[in-house]
Parts: structure tokens; sequence; C-alpha cells
């Protein structure tokens, strides 16, 4: 099968190849008949937030890595399934031990400037994100590297310690950096975040800072020159004047509020001229109770508080339905996604009945339960601007009110939250979310290690056969043993429940109708945007040359 | 005069030092650091590398030590760089040379807020002179609650209300931006015909806000001076009403302006953060908005030692205009 698919990229590459030579006079209709694949016009997706630097290992923000993502490639990355495919590498071997990883880059691939891509300028972006000067927050992964070879200009070799599962993706991330541009410069003080050169399929023309930045089509892109000539980005902080942009035209692809998805955009005009997608975000919303608390170091309380909420109440009237109850820190339909784990149906008798066993009991008749002359009462933090977690947690203060159980809430600014409560571990309960990575390890939220101040096992959970199978998954590229360590780690997750897992959110986003050869998949929509098409009789946007 | 110019730009400098220092500390007082938007609950940092990121950005070294820091390279106008990850100049993000003028961030408040300016007094003034000339009548009433009503309504609601009428009902002006997507390939007239399109209701917005407040100091000073003894003296002397009016009361009718235009002089360069945000206009507001949010401490800084410094020549203009236009206060300096 991988075969095929390199087969198939490579007769693409030829194809482009043939095409650049005999020079690209403007629209070449490849489709032939009218309404097939045809190349112009333009994508105008419009984003609240703006990109600060185009040097992916730089950047800390969504927006700087979206359209970073336009413009550089990785040496491998994830297909529709989630299986891990070859992006700038060709092929790979992975040693019998799992210690050497030898990537096969593609060969011919050039930079925008016309320059070859080798094996070179992967061991200078390698280099320099280990560089003790690079402020980077995504170096982790590399440190584990012990030795680098770049043997050939078409051949890279990393050698590891100790197997390392999430090796493999981390050549995904955006690393690479055209060598003959940057070699001996600080990338933090050139030019290049704001003016990069890079190979993707897209590249920067023109960035108006606060406004747009326009990219033009590359049309030496190794995949194939993409359809759509341009695509730009535009920045407006305000999601009801972007909703007001798409209605008139100025914008032809935003994320919607679900609000926007279920009643807004539910009439003819928006079902005639637009098309709207929806998937499961690789992210989670949780209540997370710090196990440290006395409150909450009894299971059966953390059991019943679950039994006692009812999440596709939640899922409903939060987000218009718009996702799905979780079970796990995991997304639905994804391999390491355990569908058999104990599940906590809305059940508030069950809750009370459990609460009775741990020996809460309403004894002075107001209404709240006690132990030892002290109420059940406690706090749920969370972070100000967030109306969906505040959402969710009215909804749950009210259902916990039901069994007897006393809810506060606050909403706190970020830094103060983090910096001030969960570092200095002095919360109760919160609402948070995680985002998760395509690789399924988790090491770093649930193992027992990692509960030092600024550690992400914040709530202090601590189950030694969770360490274990944590440790056996990520020393192991075999997936169906990774796999059979993950379904047992939701299992005991779900049993001890540190977290209650909340409900994953659907992605919404929404396009003009105009667009054509969108395949929606669990990596979302955007993944295939080269071959996006607006159809000849459709196009909207004529070029400015 | 000469001399108590100098006494007040003299004084200016302690009181601007002091300016500074708090701000400063208030600034890193709150919690928070720069580095957090990259290591706040992402798995992948240690403790190692937060300290790098920590020492890169200096944020190392005792508040005190920051501080002279940054005073010494004031002293040279150097604002340093900013801490978000671009690592631009700072100045260069809100005056960005590469830019035509009219893109740049402080130009573009600027240009905003002036013309508000001069439609709020264009409007105000008339207003509040015939309210008071014609006190208590049912045009004052009207008029008082017309600019009350714009004064109360929620600018983001009405701007998205006017959003909706001429955006998109009746198609007659953009929704938001500065430029249109087809902007380069416009002739000259019509590229300034796009950029005022694009201004005409952020402007109609800042500027409807801002009535009541002026209307109602024009028309209350209006009546003080009407009631004086001179304008009597003029009706007296069988002027007509529009003279004793439009010459003899208003000009001492205008005198407290001054120290209202004065003191928004720092308000030129401070956008709003609510109305940039709405019609995704790049300016001074939504900078310094973000640089809080993420804790860019020599963006906020530069931003607010020029608030400082604007404010600081706000008042001294505002008195220098008193002392030039009314004699009273020229003979007691």
């Amino acid at each position: 099968m991988k075969k095929i698919l390199i087969a198939c990229v490579l007769l693409c590459v030829t194809v482009a190849a043939c095409k650049g030579e005999s020079g690209s006079r403007g629209k070449v209709l490849s489709g032939g008949a009218n309404g097939g694949p045809a190349y112009g016009d333009t994508l105008v997706e419009g984003t609240i937030g703006e990109p600060s630097i185009l040097i992916p290992m730089l950047a800390g923000d969504s927006a700087s890595h979206s359209v970073a993502g336009m413009i550089f490639n990785g040496l491998v990355k994830y297909d529709t399934d989630l299986s891990v495919i070859g992006d700038l590498a060709e092929s790979w071997d992975i040693s019998k031990d799992g210690l050497v990883i030898t990537f096969h880059l593609r060969k011919g691939v050039k930079w925008t400037d016309g320059v070859e891509f080798t094996s070179d300028d992967v061991m200078f972006g390698f280099n320099t994100i280990r560089d003790e000067k690079t402020p980077t927050a995504y170096k982790e992964d590399f440190l584990q590297v012990k030795k680098a070879e770049a043997p050939d200009r078409y051949t890279f070799k990393v050698t590891y310690d100790k197997p390392f599962a999430p090796a493999l993706t981390s050549w995904g991330n955006l690393i690479i950096l055209p060598k003959h541009l940057l070699a001996g410069k600080d990338i933090t003080k050139t030019d290049f975040g704001r003016n990069p050169v890079g190979l993707g399929p897209y590249k920067l023309r023109k960035w108006t800072p606060g406004q747009d930045l326009v990219l033009d089509s590359n049309r030496d892109y190794f995949e194939g020159r993409p359809y759509i000539d341009r695509y730009v980005y535009r920045i407006i902080p305000d999601a009801a004047t972007m909703f007001l942009e798409l209605q008139a035209g100025g914008v032809d692809m935003m994320g919607l509020t679900p609000v926007q998805y279920t009643k807004q955009t539910d009439t003819e005009f928006f079902r005639r001229n637009f098309q709207k997608f929806r998937y499961p975000v690789f992210s989670y919303t949780h209540m997370a109770f710090n196990l440290k608390h006395p409150l909450f170091k009894d299971k059966r309380v953390r059991q019943a508080i679950a039994y006692a909420i009812d999440k596709s109440e939640i899922v409903d009237v939060v987000l218009f339905g718009l996702g799905s109850p979780a079970t796990g820190p995991y997304v639905p339909n994804t391999w390491p996604y355990n569908p058999n784990v104990k599940k906590y149906p809305f059940d508030p008798e069950k809750a009370k009945q459990l609460l009775k066993e741990a020996g809460w009991a309403d004894t002075d008749g107001d209404g709240i339960l006690d132990k030892d002359g002290r109420p059940f009462r406690f706090t749920i933090l969370t972070n100000m601007g967030n109306s969906l977690r505040m959402n969710t947690a009215t909804i749950i203060q009210w259902r916990l009110a039901k069994i007897g159980i006393k809810v506060d809430i606050k909403a706190l600014e970020w830094s103060t939250f983090v910096n001030e409560f969960i570092d200095k571990r002095r919360f109760e309960a919160v609402i948070l979310g995680w985002s998760i990575g395509l690789d399924p390890d988790q090491y770093d939220i649930w193992h027992s290690s990692k509960t030092k101040e600024k550690e992400f096992n914040f709530v202090g959970y601590s189950n030694p056969e969770v360490d274990r199978l944590l440790e056996e998954g990520r020393r192991t590229f075999d997936i169906e043993k990774r796999k059979k360590a993950y379904f047992r780690i939701q299992e005991i997750l779900a049993e001890d429940l540190p977290y209650i897992f909340l409900y994953v959110p659907d992605a919404t986003p929404i396009v003009s109708a105009r667009f054509k050869g969108i395949k929606p998949s669990p990596i979302g929509i955007s993944y295939n945007l080269p071959k996006w098409y607006v159809p000849e009789s459709l196009q909207k946007n004529r070029m400015e040359e | 005069m000469l001399q108590y110019l100098l006494k007040r730009l003299a004084e200016m400098i302690p009181t601007l030092i002091g300016i500074t220092l708090i701000s400063f500390t208030i600034i890193h007082l709150a919690p928070g650091k720069p580095t957090d938007i990259l290591t706040d609950f992402n798995p992948k940092i240690t403790p190692e590398a937060r300290e790098r990121l920590e020492k890169y950005y200096g944020l190392d070294k005792p508040l005190i030590v920051q501080y002279g820091l940054w005073l010494k390279r004031i002293v040279k106008l150097d604002f340093g760089e900013s801490f978000s990850t671009d690592r631009r100049p700072v100045l260069d993000k809100i005056w960005d040379r590469k830019q035509p003028l009219v893109d740049r961030r402080l130009f573009v408040t600027f240009m905003i807020n002036v013309i508000s300016m001069v439609v709020i007094l264009l409007i105000s003034i008339p207003i509040g002179i015939t309210s008071a000339t014609h006190r208590n009548s049912l045009y004052d009433k009207v008029m008082t609650t017309t600019v009350f009503v714009g004064f109360a309504m929620p600018s983001f609601w009405f701007a998205l209300l006017l959003m909706l009428l001429f955006g998109i009902s009746l198609g007659w002006l953009p929704i938001s931006g500065l430029k249109s997507m087809n902007y380069s390939s416009l002739s000259a007239p019509g590229q300034a015909l796009d950029r005022i399109s694009h201004l005409v209701l952020p402007v109609f917005i800042a500027s409807f806000g801002s009535l009541a407040g002026n209307s109602r100091y024009m028309r209350s000073s209006m009546l003080e001076v009407i009631r004086q003894d001179y304008i009597t003296v003029a009706r007296a002397k069988g002027l007509p009403e529009k003279v004793v009016v439009y010459r003899h009361a208003l000009r001492n009718a205008l005198l407290p302006l001054i120290t209202l235009v004065g003191l928004s002089i720092p308000g030129l360069i401070g956008g709003s953060v609510i109305l940039e945000s709405i019609f995704g206009i790049p300016g001074m507001g939504q900078l310094l908005f973000m640089s809080v949010m993420t804790r860019d401490y020599p963006m906020i800084m530069c931003i607010l030692t020029i608030g400082a410094v604007l404010t600081l020549v706000g008042n001294l203009l505002a008195d220098i205009g008193y002392m030039i236009v009314d004699p009273r206060i020229r003979t007691h300096s």
C-alpha cells in the first residue's frame, strides 16, 4: 500500500515538474469538463488571532502554526486514519531494537528560492532546535536523540538511547529550515520569521500586520501545484464581525460557534451558499480533583460526583449538542480510544448511596451533606473568558446541589489561575481542557513522577500500574502492544477518576460552497487544502499579477 | 513666561520617572510571565527549558536591576525588543517603516481619533450652544435624549447593528478592516475612497458615544456665560441676539473646552480595544491589550511611557492655551 502511495506521489511530482518547464501561463483547466478541478481563485480564511512569527519552532500560538503549516513540511505526517506516512521523507526504516530511525528523503524537492532540499537542511533544523540559544518550547523530543547523521544528501539517520515511540512522529514537527539562507545566523534576529522561504504548498507574498497575510500557491510544490492560487489569512479579532463578513463575502472560511452552527446558519441563504463540517477536536474538557485534598481522597466520593453529573446534558446545553461525552483522555474513534471502560450514567440515587458509604450524610438538616461536623462544600476554579467552561461549571453546581453538595464557582484570569492556584496546588477542583497530540503518549500528565510545581500531573495522581503501562507504551513501536497498554490505562483511569472526563467538543468550520474537493476526516478538513478547487464557472476572485 | 515653561518642563522629568517606576513594578507584580505562552500546560517543557527561557528574556534578575537596565536604554530612546515570539523592536510594531504610512498602527489610531475628535467638536459645540440658548425647549430635550442614548448604548452592540444594516442589508459600506481585498488593483482616487468608506462606521461609533459629554459641557458653560453682566450689557446696547451669542458669549464659553481638548491628547494614541476589535482595525488599543495578556513587558512599557509623556505634554499645552486666550490667567502668573 505504502509503495503505491509513493508511486502516485512521484507521478505527481513528475507531472508538476513538466508543467513547470513548459511555463505556467495562468489558468490551465486540468479537469476538462466545466465543474472539474481548475486552477485559480482565492480562499480567504478568517482568524481571530494574528500569527506572531512564521518559524514554527519559535511560535507559541496556533495562528502562527496554522500559517507556517502551509509554508513548511515535516519529514512525516499523519494520514487521515492517524497512521504515519511520509512527507519530506519518502520512507524510513526502524532498526529491530527500535533505537535507530533512518529516513530516506524525497529527491528533487526545492525550496521556493530554487535551491534543492537535502539532508543538510534537516540536520540544520535539528541542530537549531537543540541549540541552547534557541528559545523554543519544543526541543525536548529532540534532546532524546543520542546521535544524528546525514550519510548522504538524501538520508538522515537518528539514534536514540532508549526506544521512544513518540520519536517517529516527533519528526513530523516543522523543524526543517533552509540551511543555505540561515546558516551562521541567529534565527531570532533575522527577518526570516516574517519573510520565510519554505517548500510547502503555499509561499508568503505579503504580510500586513493586523490585517492579513497573503500567500501564493507554490507552483513547484512536490505534491503538485495547488489548485487555489491564493490563500489569504484575514485577521478579524471579533467573532461576530467575522460572521457578518462571511455573509457579506469578505471571508470564505471560518470556525463557527455552537450557536452560529445550529441556529444562525440554519437558513436558506447559508444552505445554498455554504457547506458546514463537523468533526471531534483533539481535545477534551474535564473536571480535575486535587487528590491530596481530604474531600477527594476517597475514590467513592469522586465516583459519586461522576454519577451525579449528566454529561450528555452538558453537551446538549453548553455545546448545543456539538460534541460527545468523554470517557477518558482520548478522542472517540481513534486507535488508542477504548470504548469499553466503566461509564458513569447519570444516576443521582447511586451517587447518594456512594456518598453515604463514604460517611457523608445530612445530619443537621440544612440540605448540605456533612461528615465530622464539616459540610461538603468546595470551589470549582476555571479560567476567565471561556464561557463554555463557566456554563459547564454552573450545570455541575446545580446538579451537585441536588445531592447535597454545595459548590462555589470562581473564574480567574489565566496567568493568575495557573501561577497562583494550579502551580501552588491551591485548588479543590478545576475545570480545564487538554489538547491531545495525535500520539497517545500521556506520560507527563499521569505519571507519578510528574507532580512537582509546574509539572502537569497537578492533581497528584499516583498509580503504580499506570506508571508501568505509561513507560511500556512509550518504549515500543508495536502498535498492538501500545494499544493494549493505553486501553488498560483508560480502564484504570475510569475506575480511579482523577478527572471526570466531561466532553470532547466538535470543530465546526464553514466553507463557501464554491470550494470543491473537501474531504472531511478525523484530522479535520484542511489537510488536503492544496487539492481543493473552484470550478472555473464559479471562480470569484481573479488574480492580480 | 519662559521661566514658567522651563520650570514646568523640569518638573516633568521626576514625574515621568515616578510614573514609569510605578508602572514597571505593577506590571511585573501581576502574576504570570511572558514565557507562559510557551510553557503553560505544555507537557513537552522541562524545568531546565523554562529556566533557559526566563534567562533568555532577562527575567532571572531582580526587579530593580531590570528596571535600571530598562531606564538606561530608554534614555537613549531605545525601547527594546518585544517579548512576544516575533522579537521585533517595539517601536517597529507601533510604527512599522516597511508598511505604508496609512497602515502603521500609531497612525491608524491617531487618524481615527483625530477625525472623531473633529467630528465630535463640530457636532457637540453647536448642539451645546443651541441647547443653552433654547434651554428647556422641546429641541433641548430631544437633543439631550439623543446624545444620552448615544452615550448609554453599548458601542459593540450598536456597531453590529450598523454593520448589519449598512454592510449586509444595504451593502453600502464595508464591514471591517482598513481596506478591501482588491485594494491594490484600484486607482489612486479609488484607493482613497476605499479607505474612507472603511472609516465611516468606526468614526461614527467613536463619535456618537462622546457627543453627550462634550455637548453637556458646552451647554453648561454657555449657560454660565449667558448669565454674566456683560452679556446683559450687550443685549441692552441693542445688539442682535446672534451677535450676542456667537461673538460675545461663545468666546468665553469655549474656554473650558481647552482643558478638555488638552486632556484628550494622550487619548489620541490610545485606541479603544472594543472599537478596534469589532471593526478589525489594527490600532494601538489592540496592541496594548494583547501585550498585557501575554505580559510583553517592553511593549507595555513603551506604550505606557508614550502615554505618560503625552499626558504631561497635554496638560502643559492646556495651561499654555489658557494663558494665551484668557488674560485673567496670564496676569495672575
